[in-house]
């Protein structure tokens, strides 16, 4: 070798190559098979790792310096809202809801997806996935922590915040996000990248994140609307991940497809039946409504999802088992789950509330084939109830699907007058869906399925036995933070404050 | 109608989080390192067993031999978190990418004697290797570990080997372009002197344990890979024989060490004075696996100085490791 030799000048791709993918080695020691245990099990053949295209092509100290310079603006901000009670631009209290339903559901998620993704970033035996995966896992983490210090400010001030993290566990509606991310980490690590890098990050993110960070700009969130921006380069990244961990998995062996259709199908239905909550919280929970769920769906689902799929075609890719069932309820289901948890809103750690005249207006004009003619009549019964000084609560406990923990709430594709109910019995025991999609992913894996913790049992038996004020206690369900809007807490403080610092 | 949100000054309802008020109190504000820390792992109800170890829960943490009451003891004296881990790492990379410059502008590779430049290579260049199964180990803590103040700063760790490797590689390109990686990886495959540091990484990339992963690769392999080859052979005996801009080259690498070693000596201390059960298990990691490394990199050292100075430069990180086993506890 030719020590002092001039350094060629190499191009990006061969830079980064010799600065990560050269690192490994092949083992001589130990088997391969020791080493990375599970990369083999979900039966996904991989011929030759080197074939893995970089997705980004970020060494550390570029991560660094750019990571740190968006850490930087982001704090600045959420400092500044926190000195100048920023909270008190929000359009009006009601806006809460969306966040609180926010950290407690999806923060967690960020968290979980971290520790997936170190997971994956360990068990693949190819050194370009290892090192995206792990990129990703330390985004993730950030994800976690920059909203739950935005979220630190508003929880100073208002109810539902402080118990997120015991929520997270307990409450029956934060386990819709929970167990879908605990279904994603408990696959394999081929499995988890379809699940969360492709069908979450990919295919539905723009339906999660556009709509609550343009909802945030949209009702004066300064603090949601900032670390919304801040993690737009890093869900960039994610995103060309999950593409290229779909790609390389069909171009490496034909056998791959039929699996991979397989979690296409399933976690294309999983990703929509949590993100009905989004559905609600855009057509019901904005105070200044940004655009309805039909038509985030329409753009972010329908034309990119077109898009989509129409370059998977060429593998064999075809779109999602359930796609039209999803189709067909797009109209429906913000209304469904709004009702929903209107009528539970005792057991919410958010408020909710019957929709205005105003809202109402808009509704008809969002979903003309629907609002009317199905929901409409339920909520003018709702406002009626509370006129005549009653409440619309119901407090008989919802039957949880098995599958997506969602009440089975939901009607018939064909028939919106019908509730859907599907039954299957697995080794003695009944168990209860939503839906042909949810009843679907569990019929391909009963045991895995059968294991869900669902929270409403868990009322009934030991230790709580049916004590629903113990279980509200347990899940950390304070009256102060749960029900009706008009009577909270949040509101009367929310108006006072406002009421102070205005002038005319 | 105007708002003026700054002017008001309006009571607090909630200092803090419930799940930090349970463990801090509410009298003090909590800070950004704990609000980004504590609890945000689930901690029950976990829906399915994983599909790839049935027998195991998803967050688990008898997967390791070490016990805790509260794996949230294990706190990271850095008090990183995200923010302030890029924050100080961006720092460091901006001094590194001067001194970079500095060497490259004053052509301080060309000038340094061949003997050095061959130290720098055979040595240092190799190590990249090695650091990525630092990274690899790091990694299988961060996902497997319980949590999230034990296994968060794994990922930074993980990060910060794999940044490692890489101001090697390009030290590497910097003394001889892309031949410098080639001979250094033909090293680490083949050469006597490197065999026993690769096959035991191997070994160690099969440990499943997270806390003795953590053990034997953060305290123990890097307790004595560090002292040996930065502080003594780079920053010593290369300074003295005109290599300073080598030394200049892996400052970060002599920083890290000493800032990360607090933490490491850290989490070993809580755990040792958890139980006397863990202390004997951290003595048996530690004892066989320092035993075992030093002769490991007898060889390594051999190949930056004459074989009994070796022996003197090994056993000399070897006792300084064992200093640090005791001021955390073990070995009394
Ligand atoms: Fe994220
Ligand atoms: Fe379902």
């Amino acid at each position: 070798m030719d020590i002092k030799k001039t350094p060629k000048k190499l191009n990006v791709k061969e830079k980064y190559r010799l600065m990560t993918r050269d690192l490994a080695w092949e083992p001589s020691y130990r088997d391969e098979k020791e080493i990375y245990p599970y990369v083999d099990y979900e039966g996904i053949k991989v011929h030759d790792w080197s074939k893995w295209e970089d997705p980004f092509r970020l060494t550390m100290d570029a991560y660094w310096k750019y990571q740190a310079e968006k850490e930087r603006k982001y704090y600045a901000i959420i400092d500044a809202h926190a000195q100048n009670n920023g909270h008190l631009n929000v359009t009006d209290a009601r806006y809460l809801t969306a966040i609180k339903l926010f950290l407690q559901s999806i923060s967690p998620a960020e968290y979980a997806s971290h520790r997936g993704f170190a997971r994956v970033g360990r068990e693949f035996a190819g050194v370009g996935p290892q090192v995206a995966c792990q990129m990703q896992s330390i985004d993730e983490i950030r994800h976690a922590q920059t909203q739950v210090h935005a979220m630190s400010n508003y929880n100073k001030f208002y109810n539902g915040f402080k118990d997120f993290a015991n929520q997270r566990d307990r409450i029956w509606y934060t386990s819709v996000a929970r167990s879908f991310f605990d279904d994603a980490m408990s696959a394999g690590p081929f499995e988890f990248l379809i699940a969360i890098g492709f069908s979450f990050e990919y295919v539905l993110t723009n339906l999660l994140f556009v709509p609550f960070m343009s909802g945030a700009a949209y009702n004066g969130d300064m603090a949601t609307c900032t670390f919304g921006f801040s993690a737009q380069s890093d869900e960039a990244r994610h995103m060309t991940l999950g593409l290229e961990c779909i790609k390389f998995m069909l171009e490496q062996d034909p056998d791959n497809i039929p699996i991979v259709q397989k979690w296409i199908d399933k976690w294309f239905w999983r990703g929509c039946r949590l993100l009905t909550l989004v559905a609600a919280m855009m057509d019901y929970m904005l105070p200044k409504r940004v655009m309805s769920w039909r038509e985030a769906w329409n753009i972010y689902g329908v034309e990119n999802g077109n898009a989509l799929f129409r370059d998977l075609a060429r593998y064999g890719i075809k779109p999602p088992m359930h796609w039209d069932d999803v189709e067909k309820s797009i109209d429906h289901t913000s209304h469904q789950i709004m009702l929903g948890l209107y009528q539970w809103k005792f057991g919410t750690a958010f408020h909710s509330w019957t929709p205005t005249a105003s809202d109402i207006e808009w509704l008809k004009e969002k979903y003309p084939t629907t609002f009317e003619k199905y929901y409409l009549p339920r909520w003018e019964y709702a406002i009626a109830q509370k006129e005549n000084g009653g409440e619309y609560n119901n407090f008989g406990l919802p039957k949880l699907c098995q599958t997506c923990q969602l009440p089975c709430l939901f009607t018939e594709p064909d028939d919106p007058t019908q509730l859907a109910h599907r039954e299957t019995e697995y080794e003695g025991e009944k168990y209860h869906f939503c839906s042909d999609g949810c009843q679907h992913v569990f019929e391909q894996e009963p045991e895995k399925y059968v294991q869900a913790w669902l929270p409403m049992p868990s009322l009934m038996q030991e230790p709580l036995k049916g004590d629903l004020a113990a279980w509200m206690e347990w899940a950390s369900l304070e009256p102060t933070a749960s029900g009706e809007y008009a009577n909270s807490e949040d509101k009367a403080n929310f108006e006072k404050w406002r009421k102070q610092v205005s002038t005319d | 109608m105007q708002i003026d949100v700054q002017t008001v000054n309006i009571e607090q309802k909630n200092q803090t989080f419930t799940h930090l008020k349970k463990r801090f109190g509410d009298k003090k504000i909590p800070s950004r390192y704990q609000e980004a820390s504590y609890d945000l792992q689930a901690e029950e109800n976990l829906h399915y067993r994983p599909t790839w170890a049935p027998e195991q829960e998803l967050y688990d943490p008898n997967l390791s031999k070490i016990r805790m009451n509260d794996w949230y003891d294990l706190k990271d004296p850095r008090q990183f978190y995200y923010s302030t881990y890029t924050l100080n790492r961006a720092k460091q990379q901006e001094t590194m990418e001067s001194n970079f410059k500095t060497v490259e502008s004053l052509n301080l590779i060309e000038g340094m004697p061949d003997p050095v430049l061959a130290v720098a290579q055979d040595l240092l260049i190799p190590l990249r290797h090695a650091n990525y199964a630092a990274n690899m180990n790091n990694t299988l803590v961060c996902g497997y570990g319980y949590g999230t103040v034990f296994t968060q700063p794994c990922v930074y760790h993980a990060m910060d080997n794999l940044g490692i490797a890489q101001y090697l590689s390009r030290l590497g390109l910097m003394i001889g372009d892309v031949e410098s990686l080639e001979a250094a990886k033909q090293d680490w495959m083949d050469s006597d002197a490197w065999q026993p540091l690769r096959r035991s990484l191997e070994d160690l990339m099969c440990v499943r344990d997270p806390v003795e992963v953590f053990i034997k690769q953060n305290f123990v392999l890097d307790g004595l890979l560090y002292p040996l080859v930065y502080q003594r052979i780079v920053d010593q005996n290369l300074v003295e024989q005109g290599g300073s801009g080598i030394s200049i080259l892996t400052q970060f690498m002599t920083n890290w060490y000493l800032e990360s070693k607090r933490w490491v000596d850290s989490v070993i201390k809580t755990m040792a004075s958890e139980s006397a059960e863990n202390k004997a298990v951290l003595e048996e990691w530690i004892d066989s696996a320092a035993n075992h490394f030093t002769s490991v990199l007898l060889p390594v050292a051999g190949l930056a100085v004459a074989g009994n100075q070796a022996d003197e430069l090994v056993s000399e990180a070897h006792d300084e490791l064992l200093q640090r086993a005791k001021k955390a506890g073990l070995f009394k």
